[in-house]
């Protein structure tokens, strides 16, 4: 009756969502990976040539790393609201997983594991699309998605947490409308931070958004970010670590009775 | 291991608030056997089975199964265990067969492995012409069927069952029976909670009958309705029930061990039950209809739990 240790149950989980996205993957394209090039096109394109340069860039080369980062975010907000709780309310997958040796840990660690697969792939797609619109300036591009993947998880695991909270899918309109939209527009994506005014100016250094949107820049440009690298990555590790922490605590409590 | 209980439970309470769940019960729960849990609606079967399945930690008590702790070691019990729980909760983007694959990785079963167990178990389920199925188009007691091939993927040593044939047709029900008496055969050890007479009946060896969170009865389905009912029951109907009913039941005193009179016809509990039928007419009463029938579980079941309704 011995069962055979034969992969972990986090990278059981991580499967599963693995073998749902194998379902479902057509619809998940236009939003994480044609979407950005539209809006690339639109907003770098269109309205970079009014605009000129920024900081001694082009608009385009400007506000690639800024739509590369904000893919990442969209995709770690959007993948973590509705699954989690409908995983929660209505599949009840995880009350099936919790039947099993599967922990909260595990549940939490495989979906972030997911995302960042979900991530990887929209964000080294769109790096591909750009090249040929000479939108990358330094090969330390390369480390763009790290950065993104990153992001994720200093993102998703926050959202987690709040999904695995709430009761009612109505809040999730708050989350979208009072933090993630006003993240993307005020996060360095568009317009450098430096045009708020001081007092909106620390909400966009509290944001990983931004911090992820910094680290991009730099890469993709070549240039120093603008604050300590190493801070940057501090700050994102740190939201990592809080909603990890708190993503799997909601979890637990969600599922213990 | 041999002569320890699977399930061993001691004084084991489950409290929600204020509420009192379940009020320090006691169980022995052996290899190979099939034990119910027979009771009410909030009788507490569910919160027990809960604590069984190492998914809800009991407020007190002491709760050991498969000779583990419940409360430490939750993860290395739960690997041997497997749950069906009351509510489907099969991936409903999944295939048939992909929920059962999906389901056996959890357990940490390799890949060929778990293939090979999902074909195997889709087979004992009758459910092998849908594995590449969706589920959701699937009929509740294919649902149900598809819940008990997830359940035995991981080759359990103890099956918990809640409810396992709720809300069923007759035909899903027989089914599902056999596919568990099978499982009982091959000498798996299953623990179910019903509250249909039959089905205990049919599948348990041993049963306890809960009400308000505690056991109010235990033994064999015969052994209960030895200690509990007559052999026979007698059903009577007279012209003018109910309003006639008290009177009746009262010339029918002392015709069996007791009566029972309901509004629209009076149960006599006798040993005898044509001995009971000639007593009835030597007392000159004239029933407008007669049933003589073999006491059931059910007998025991109201006669212990009430006949009022609880929810």
């Amino acid at each position: 009756m011995a069962v055979t240790r034969g992969v972990h149950p986090t990278i059981a989980v991580l499967e599963r969502h693995l073998t749902l996205y194998r379902r479902l993957w057509q619809a998940s394209v236009f939003s994480s990976f044609v979407l950005p090039v539209l809006f690339l096109l639109s907003i770098g394109i269109g309205v970079g040539g009014y605009i000129g340069r920024v900081q001694g860039v082009d608009y385009l080369s400007w506000i690639v790393p800024g739509v590369l980062a904000s893919t990442a975010f969209q995709i770690a907000v959007g993948e973590s609201t509705y699954s989690v709780l409908g995983d929660f309310k209505w599949v009840r997958a995880y009350h099936a997983m919790r039947a099993t040796p599967v922990g909260p840990a595990d549940m939490v660690r495989g979906h972030l594991l997911y995302l960042v697969f979900r991530v990887t792939i929209a964000v080294v797609a769109f790096l591909v699309v750009v090249v040929f619109f000479g939108g990358l300036h330094s090969p330390w591009a390369l480390v763009t998605p790290l950065v993104c993947a990153f992001l994720t998880v200093s993102v998703a695991a926050p959202v987690m947490a709040f999904a695995a909270t709430i009761d009612h899918d109505s809040y999730f309109s708050l989350l979208f409308r009072l933090v993630a939209l006003p993240s993307t527009l005020f996060a360095g994506v568009f317009f450098p931070v430096e045009q708020l005014t001081a007092v909106l100016r620390p909400l966009a250094y509290a944001s990983p958004l931004w911090h992820a949107v910094e680290l991009c820049r730099a890469a993709t440009l070549g240039r120093a970010p603008a604050w300590p690298a190493l801070v940057h990555v501090g700050c994102l590790l740190l939201w990592a670590a809080a909603g990890l922490f708190l993503a799997v605590r909601a979890f637990r409590r969600k599922l213990e009775d | 291991m041999a002569d320890q209980p699977l399930i061993y439970a001691r004084g084991l309470v489950k409290r929600f608030g204020e509420f009192t769940a379940v009020d320090g019960i006691d169980l022995d729960v052996a290899p190979g056997e099939a034990f119910g849990f027979l009771g009410p609606n909030g009788a507490g079967k569910s919160s027990t089975m809960r604590m069984i399945g190492c998914v809800s930690t009991p407020t007190t008590g002491e709760l050991r199964i498969l000779g583990m702790d419940a409360v430490h070691d939750g993860p290395r019990i739960r690997a041997r265990l497997g749950v069906c729980p009351q509510l489907d909760n099969l991936d409903p983007d999944l295939t048939v067969r992909e929920n059962l694959v999906t389901y056996a990785r959890y357990f940490g079963l390799s890949r060929a492995e778990s293939r090979r167990r999902a074909d195997e178990l889709l087979e004992f389920v009758q459910l092998g012409d849908r594995a590449g199925g969706k589920v959701e188009p699937l009929s509740g007691g294919m649902k149900r069927r598809l819940t008990i091939a997830r359940a035995m993927v991981n080759d359990p040593d103890l099956v918990l069952l809640d409810e396992p044939t709720t809300g069923l047709d007759p035909q899903a029900r027989h089914l599902l029976w056999e596919r568990l008496f099978r499982l009982k055969q091959r000498g798996t050890t299953l623990v179910l909670t019903t509250h249909y007479m039959d089905e205990a009946e049919q599948l348990c060896d041993r049963l306890v009958v809960m009400d308000g969170g505690r056991i109010v009865a235990e033994g064999s389905p015969r052994s209960l309705i030895e200690t509990y009912s007559t052999a026979e029951v007698v059903e009577v109907r007279f012209p003018g029930m109910p309003e006639a009913g008290p009177r009746f039941a009262a010339a029918l005193e002392g015709v069996g061990k007791r009566v029972d009179p309901l509004p629209d016809r009076v149960l006599v509990y006798v040993d005898d039950g044509d001995a009971a039928l000639a007593e009835i007419h030597r007392r000159g009463l004239e029933p407008s209809s007669v049933l003589v029938r073999r006491s059931t579980l059910e007998d025991v079941f109201l006669h212990l739990t009430g006949r009022t309704l609880v929810d």
